[in-house]
């Protein structure tokens, strides 16, 4: 039986299809790009450097989700099935690298090991060594755009598997170890099978995140579909083309999205029943000694030194660069990552509750479509809201020349809401996935005894699923928080006049080479970031 | 009739109240306003606009981002358009945008006079406001400038595994080649590419700083760059980069022929704008004696007029000859060039 069936629900249906329809205008547009015509210039790409792009993304993707499966299981495993000097700590600490951008961490990495960097200086100082004479892993190369995603993007992977190792039955747990399975086979062979949800859920958010990088793979030249899509635009001039790109790497999201839905088919459970969770392993010398060098190097790699860099190279330019101007700097960037991360958790709750209250194929697709900008490079969604918003405009404006004889200008382009409506079409995912995992929790019983003792749609929301939902919501604002913080291409574009955040600072200077001068800003950032990311592990704390 | 439209005036009002409502903190409209898309980022911009702003009492807003995508807005808001001016830093985005049909041209008695003919549109549509050269920088401890002479010459066997460049994404490179495009033809410039790429010493990555550091520090012997780099290198506060910096030197390629390749950040009048007088103004100020000096005082950047000295740093580079190319054919090669990098794997 559907739990929608009067007209509040009805009205809810409407809006919800109408947001997602809004939403997924964007993407759309660049969909749409593909029954234009085919330009010469494609001819050109076939011929030279599309396999190249297309070779190389998915190299990237396959590296980047194994690292991050390897690194977010192992910090989830170790936080969460065992017990050893610092656990406490660690569990809190690696999830920090989330607050460090790609582009930022690659630009401290590069700083520290490249040919000229200080660690091959001291190892040609020590040993008289000179150029060619010893083998040292290049940085700048896919390899090491591969490490420095892989580093920021596995809290993704740590933060939903350590809540499903958490959440996993002790009945199931202890009747492998009485069957005489060791506990590391007990991981491999009952506990990480049964993860496999929150391991795919994980991945495919840092696969769409992959696939939207531009800063890294950029600055480290490795040729991947993002790169082509800026080379056919800026290089070739070719905006169309550029967009018909952008459309094929819509396909790779598609397939990274279903596999996401069908790994969370089997993701159904409504438990609210409490499991007690199964006695930690207590590891002692050896063992004990590597679970924590394991973890020290996750959390010193991600976090630890890229952070430091960015600190050393503040202290020798803090003076120059801390005035009025930074506050100001910081205060936008606050404001509007604030402002973004609310408008997201208002749209993916309406979608979310929506589409529980109707689960049609409909409203599901609806959701899904509106869901897809999270892989799309920022700049590419930026162009999508561009294009209809500063055609709306002009339509307004011809309108109004036309009847009243005055001109309206634009009123939407070129100011924060359009700004703040790209970020909800790029980052609306993040916190659909929130909610969406939250309610999945609740079960339907609930919402049915609320409605039968007569509460309306929205009072089943707010009087039943808003408390309950407390953390999720919490997670799902934080995570676009961050995201928005970090956030660089669309802000670049559709910024209005004399707008500028911390992101924004930290390209110019970087993007000129200034490193240095650019660590404050992106040190900014990562300690901005870190906010949210305490309170979240509060929250995550609470449970173990 | 009123010469000036009074819709511009109404829009603005209106537009200020929105703003308001919109939440902005945004002063009512004064007297006077100009809005900039600059592609020059804001430190190497924003000083000069606000001596101005000084001068005159004109407010200037700002909005800093990539060429191409500032040219995609300015295209999609049409003739509302608020930007009155559009600042690039190669001559092929203003190319590009001259092409695209959201510029004007306009007449300056001043800067006609002022700014060599193939540094500007030849209409008025935009005009070059300072000029970058890209020359070679070599270590002094293993070349000898005597061994240097050309770009062409740089595909020959003797640089096998010697050079480094950045990647042809980079806009310099694609100017250089497109340069190259209109002087020595397409099949000359095929032909010298697959040498050149050839002796890469390794992948093309990382800026113009990265290449000039990987000289310094011997993984290659020489590396192609813009010249303001290696100036920014020399007066920054980071020993890191002085010293690098002291362990090369440039050299000025193509003297003896077509001289070395220059392009030029420069600014046009946009399509949009009913404010054309006060935006030319802007950039007359920006092309005055004063503005052109500072150009190379906080970017070691050439002067686009003859007549104003280029700061002392540059001139202990030496004097040299600029290749007399119409910087218009860097932007109408563009394409050509990036699809000739393509085919010879310049990655």
């Amino acid at each position: 039986m559907s739990i929608a069936t009067n007209k509040g629900a009805k009205a809810w249906r409407v809006s919800l299809v109408m947001i997602a329809m809004l939403a997924s205008l964007p993407v759309l547009v660049i969909v749409a790009s593909l029954l234009q015509p085919y330009s010469p210039a494609w001819r050109h790409l076939l011929d030279t450097v599309l396999a190249d792009y297309v070779i190389n993304s998915l190299l990237l993707m396959a590296g980047v989700g194994l690292g991050t499966f390897v690194l977010g299981v192992t910090a989830a495993w170790l936080t969460t099935m065992c017990e050893f000097p610092g656990r406490r700590f660690f569990s809190w600490a690696l999830l920090l690298p989330m607050a460090m951008p790609a582009y930022i961490i690659a630009y401290t990495y590069t700083g520290l090991l490249d040919f000229s960097g200080p660690v091959q200086t001291a190892l040609r100082d020590t040993f008289g060594w000179g150029y060619n004479d010893y083998y040292f892993p290049e940085i700048r190369s896919l390899a090491g755009a591969i490490g420095m995603l892989s580093l920021v993007l596995y809290p993704y992977v740590y933060l939903l598997v350590r809540v499903a190792f958490l959440e996993q039955s002790t009945a199931v747990l202890e009747a492998s170890r009485s069957l005489g399975k060791t506990a590391f086979q007990t991981f491999i062979q009952v506990a990480l099978p049964m993860a496999r949800p929150a391991i795919v859920a994980g991945m495919s958010l840092a696969l769409m995140e992959t696939l939207a990088d531009y800063g890294t793979v950029e600055y480290f030249g490795v040729s991947v579909f993002t790169t082509g899509i800026f080379r056919t635009w800026y290089g070739l001039g070719e905006l169309g083309t550029a967009a018909q790109l952008a459309a094929f790497l819509l396909i790779f999201v598609f397939v990274l999205i279903v596999l996401e839905r069908w790994s969370r088919r089997r993701l159904r459970f409504h438990d609210t029943a409490v499991n007690r969770h199964p006695a930690r392993i207590s590891l002692s010398g050896g063992y004990a000694a590597a679970a924590f060098l394991a973890a020290l190097a996750i959390f010193a790699l991600g976090f630890l030194i890229p952070a430091g860099q960015l600190a050393w190279w503040t202290i020798s330019t803090w003076e120059d660069s801390l005035d009025v101007a930074f506050v100001i700097l910081v205060a936008n960037s606050f404001g509007l990552a604030g402002a973004a991360a609310l408008s997201c958790l208002l749209v993916a709750l309406l979608l979310g509750y929506g589409k529980r209250l109707r689960p049609a194929p409909l409203e599901v697709s609806a959701v899904r479509i509106s869901t897809m900008g999270y892989a799309v490079p920022g700049t590419v969604i930026a162009v999508g809201v561009l294009i209809p918003f500063a055609w709306l405009d002009n339509r307004i404006d011809q309108l109004a020349r036309d009847w009243l004889n005055i001109s309206t200008g634009l009123l939407l382009s070129g100011t924060l809401v359009a700004l703040i409506f790209a970020y909800v079409v790029r980052f609306l995912s993040v916190s659909v996935q929130s909610v969406e995992s939250g309610l999945a929790r609740i079960r339907p019983s609930l919402d049915e005894s609320a409605r039968s003792l007569g509460q309306s749609p929205v009072g089943v929301l707010r009087r039943i699923h808003l408390p309950i939902l407390r953390g999720s919501l919490l997670t799902a604002l934080l995570l676009v928080f961050v995201d928005v913080l970090k956030e660089l291409p669309t802000t670049l574009i559709l910024r209005p006049f004399n707008f500028n955040t911390l992101a924004v600072r930290t390209y110019e200077l970087a993007s000129d080479e200034r490193l240095a001068e650019a660590a404050m800003p992106a040190l900014a950032i990562v300690i901005i970031g870190l906010l949210p990311v305490i309170v979240m592990t509060r929250t995550i704390g609470g449970r173990n | 009739m009123p010469t000036r439209s009074p819709s511009r005036t109404r829009r603005h009002a209106l537009g200020a109240l929105l703003t308001i409502a919109l939440g902005h903190t945004s002063l009512l409209q004064a007297a006077a306003e100009l809005n900039i898309y600059s592609a020059r980022q804001e430190a190497l911009i924003k000083p000069l606009l606000d001596t101005y702003s000084e001068q005159t009492g004109i407010t200037i807003n700002l909005v800093t981002g990539k060429g191409d995508a500032l040219l995609t807005r300015l295209k999609s808001e049409g003739r509302n358009s608020p930007a009155d001016l559009l600042i690039t830093t190669d001559a092929g985005r203003l190319y590009r945008a001259q092409e695209a049909g959201v510029l004007q041209p306009v007449s300056s008695e001043a800067l006609d006079r002022d700014i060599p003919a193939n540094l500007r549109s030849s209409e008025g549509y935009w005009y070059g406001l300072s000029v970058r050269a890209r020359g070679i920088v070599y270590a002094r401890d293993r070349v000898s400038p005597e061994e240097l002479s050309t770009y062409e010459a740089l595909a020959e066997p003797q640089w096998r595994g010697r050079i480094c460049v950045r990647s042809s994404s980079n806009i310099y490179n694609q100017s250089l080649v497109a340069g190259m495009l209109a002087t020595d033809g397409e099949d000359k410039t095929a032909a010298w590419m697959k040498g050149f790429v050839g002796n890469f010493a390794r992948p093309p990555q990382g800026g113009d700083r990265d290449q000039i550091k990987a000289v310094a520090a011997g993984q290659c012997d020489i590396a192609v760059v813009n010249s303001y780099y290696l100036g920014g290198m020399i007066r920054s506060t980071d020993p890191e980069q002085t010293e690098a910096a002291v362990k090369v030197a440039i050299f000025w390629p193509n003297q003896s022929d077509r001289g070395t390749h220059v392009n030029v950040s420069g600014a046009g009048v946009t399509a949009a704008t009913d404010n054309v007088a006060a935006a030319v103004k802007l950039i007359e100020f920006l092309a005055s004696d004063t503005s052109q000096r500072w150009y190379g005082e906080a970017n070691n950047e050439y002067p686009v007029r003859e007549d104003v000295p280029a700061s002392e740093l540059l001139r202990s580079w030496g004097e040299f000859k600029r290749d007399q190319v119409n910087v218009t054919d860097l932007g109408r090669n563009n394409a050509q060039a990036v699809m000739a990098m393509d085919r010879a794997n310049w990655k």
